[in-house]
């Protein structure tokens, strides 16, 4: 597909059914396409069974809002989220959707900046923003948001939220003692009692078997694309991982794990001929921190227009995703639902006190992706990952590893002064 | 000849080199084009190669420039040329304030800069000079006639700008305020340094090394660390470009 003929496709009819804002949604489609046609489809030598993907963004406003039209009409729950912790595969055993809702963008703040403070995390804006200013397909298509509380400004913005559409908060603890895992068992089945209630049926133990089995393979699609971007020269480029990532959390699960699984052979193929996207001398950059929600292509794209190639995300939006799986030798419910709580346990986000964890997962990822540097992302008001950032640092001074620690919103007007870090930080590396 | 041009947020520097003898140099005004600006500077040269860095590397790159680098990658070449020891720098320009650590090779093993705003840059020292009624080139010996000092708390040069003008309708004499400001710059650079870490001397660059209350400032804060500075302070990154030319060349 060439940048010319890639276009976001409009289904202004679908839309106004949707109650959205469809005049000024259809211009955000337009320059959603123009980004991406010049951003992604000018990359050399991407594997062609990319071509799904692009596909998936081409009807990221359209056919798959369609598809989940469908499902919401046989009585499903579609649900929304923000956060790795909320349990999709209880969605998924209830026949539902569950997706992750829009908070990419820099053009929804402006409409959250009318009610919610500045001074708070861009990603938290730009969701309010978007079901504020209705131009989410997604947001108008969800029965219901569970949000969570991993962050003060998540936390608060739920309460405001709620008068838009309905919403409803997971408790997430803030550490990990034998209390904090009770608790977090009974927030699970409060979830899925919330679940329950919309389709007014109850998930069974065979339900939510197949579903864990489900994410578990899409989990294990994702581990396998991670995987196969170690070698060098990188198959795949970054940005295009990426993309995949991001596409997890609105594609159909079944369907997304297959085309992962597809691509991975092209990739394998690719890795046995010594393929690559750039050559094996481009300086391999790991990313940590915090998510990237689409359409945030902005640290990857100024890293791989500088010749890097980015091989690794730990991030929400990333590895700590999908580097856990749920054990699916359980046959009864309660033991399913500790199974699964255990699984969701071991995410090491920077809400968490202590979390030494994720600085070792940090340090085993950067060996395990071959990368030859490590730049720390973090949103601005992020509290918990800047302030995790200290020990990421540390960690890279101990191991001699290359560093770079940024902190930057969704606005373009930092990006002349990223733009030099980056460099400066490839210069440096490269040595 | 090898040519180095640094493309600044404010200034363009041109340094030129035949046989290894810096034979050119230049400053001037960035302007409404930087772009003509640029080539009505290099335009006399009969050039072999051209290494651009700063701001406008990029555009320099596109159309006559052969290769680019980094102003951090530039002010560490261009440093070493005068201080062949150096490990620690620092260069406060038009729009950004950097702290750069040199191994003992002359590499870059780590650097910090300023976030996206324009606290503790020349453009904030030239917006508060305004404000207080100074020119940039007087501003900080006016400062150091100061008597008292006076703690300038904002951080944003928009905020900082009102507290400086709510200060001068306190009646708080101009000196002092100005004072201030210098102090807040020096603050925020020694935050910097010591995030990055130094060792017994620093070299000063950019054009903000020009101004005297900044160095003795900086020189009080650091006690018997040496802070030093080439005479052109603010042609280190062109010098380290056109450096940089030689080398490649030579290879």
């Amino acid at each position: 597909m060439s940048t010319e003929n890639f276009e976001v496709k409009a289904y202004p009819e679908m839309w106004a059914e949707l109650d959205m804002d469809v005049p000024r949604f259809d211009k955000a489609r337009q320059m959603l396409g123009e980004v991406y046609g010049k951003m992604y489809l000018t990359q050399a030598n991407r594997p062609e069974k990319m071509a799904y993907f692009d596909n998936m963004v081409s009807e990221i406003f359209g056919g798959r809002i369609k598809e989940m039209l469908e499902v919401k009409k046989t009585g499903k729950p579609i649900v929304g989220t923000f956060c790795v912790y909320i349990p999709e595969e209880i969605v998924v055993a209830a026949g539902g959707v569950c997706v992750g809702l829009c908070g990419g963008s820099a053009g929804s703040i402006p409409d959250a900046e009318k009610i919610l403070p500045r001074n708070i995390c861009p990603m938290v804006k730009s969701a309010y923003g978007f079901k504020a200013g209705r131009i989410c397909p997604y947001f108008q298509t969800v029965d219901f948001v569970y949000g969570e509380t991993t962050c003060d400004a998540k936390k608060k913005t739920w309460e405001i939220l709620d008068r838009l559409v309905p919403t409803y908060v997971m408790e997430i603890p803030q550490m990990k003692k034998a209390r904090d895992r009770t608790l977090w068992i009974e927030e699970v089945k409060d979830f899925k009692a919330k679940v329950e209630e919309v389709c007014k049926s109850e998930i069974s133990a065979a339900d939510l078997a197949e579903a864990i089995k489900v994410i578990n393979n899409k989990r294990k699609a994702l581990q396998r694309l991670t995987a196969l971007r170690a070698a060098s020269p990188a198959p795949i480029s970054g940005k295009d991982g990426l993309l995949i990532e991001q596409i997890a959390f609105y594609d159909e699960p079944v369907r997304f794990a297959e085309k992962v699984n597809a691509l991975c052979d092209e990739l394998e193929q690719r890795v046995a001929a010594g393929i690559g996207v750039i050559d094996v001398e481009a300086p391999r950059i790991m990313v940590s921190g915090t998510p990237m929600a689409l359409p945030n292509w902005k640290v990857h794209n100024l890293l791989e227009t500088a010749g890097a190639v980015v091989v690794n995300e730990e991030s929400c939006i990333g590895t700590r995703y999908f580097k856990d799986l749920i054990d699916e030798n359980q046959t009864d419910m309660d033991r399913q639902l500790a199974a699964l709580t255990d699984r969701y346990m071991q995410i090491d986000c920077s809400c968490f006190t202590p979390n030494d964890e994720r600085i070792d997962q940090v340090l085993k990822e950067y060996r395990s992706s071959k990368a030859q540097g490590i730049l720390h992302y973090s949103l601005q008001f992020c509290h918990t990952y800047n302030i995790e950032e200290i020990k990421i640092r540390e960690m890279c001074e101990q191991e001699g590893i290359p560093y770079l620690s940024i902190e930057t919103d969704y606005s373009p007007e930092d990006v002349g002064q990223l733009q030099t870090r980056i460099e400066a930080f490839l210069e440096q590396i490269r040595g | 000849m090898h040519i180095g041009i640094d493309l600044g947020s404010r200034t363009i520097k041109v340094v030129a080199f035949r046989d290894g003898e810096l034979v050119d140099q230049q400053l001037v005004e960035s302007g409404f084009d930087p772009y003509d600006q640029a080539l009505s500077m290099i335009g006399r040269y009969d050039a072999k190669k051209i290494v651009a860095t700063g701001y406008g590397r990029h555009l320099a790159k596109k159309h006559f420039a052969h290769e680019v680098i980094t102003e951090i990658k530039a002010h560490a070449i261009g440093a070493r040329h005068f201080f062949p020891d150096c490990r620690t720098i620092i260069d406060i320009g038009g729009q950004d304030s950097k702290v750069i650590a040199l191994d003992q090779h002359g590499k870059v093993s780590n650097f910090q800069m300023n976030d996206k705003c324009a606290a503790g840059t020349g453009r904030f020292l030239e917006i508060m000079a305004a404000s207080l009624g100074f020119r940039l080139g007087k501003f900080g010996a006016a400062a150091l006639e100061s008597g008292n000092e006076v703690a300038i708390n904002s951080m944003c040069t928009v905020f900082a700008e009102s507290e400086v003008i709510s200060m001068k309708n306190r009646g708080i004499p101009v000196k002092d305020i100005a004072m201030g400001v210098h102090l807040s710059v020096v603050e925020r650079l020694v935050g910097m340094l010591n995030r990055v870490g130094y060792g017994e001397s620093i070299v000063f660059s950019g054009g903000v090394a020009r101004n005297p209350c900044i160095v003795q400032l900086l020189q009080d804060r650091l006690g018997t660390v040496k802070v030093e500075s080439n005479p052109s302070p603010d042609l280190v990154g062109a010098l380290g470009a056109a450096l940089h030319a030689g080398y490649q060349q030579e290879v």
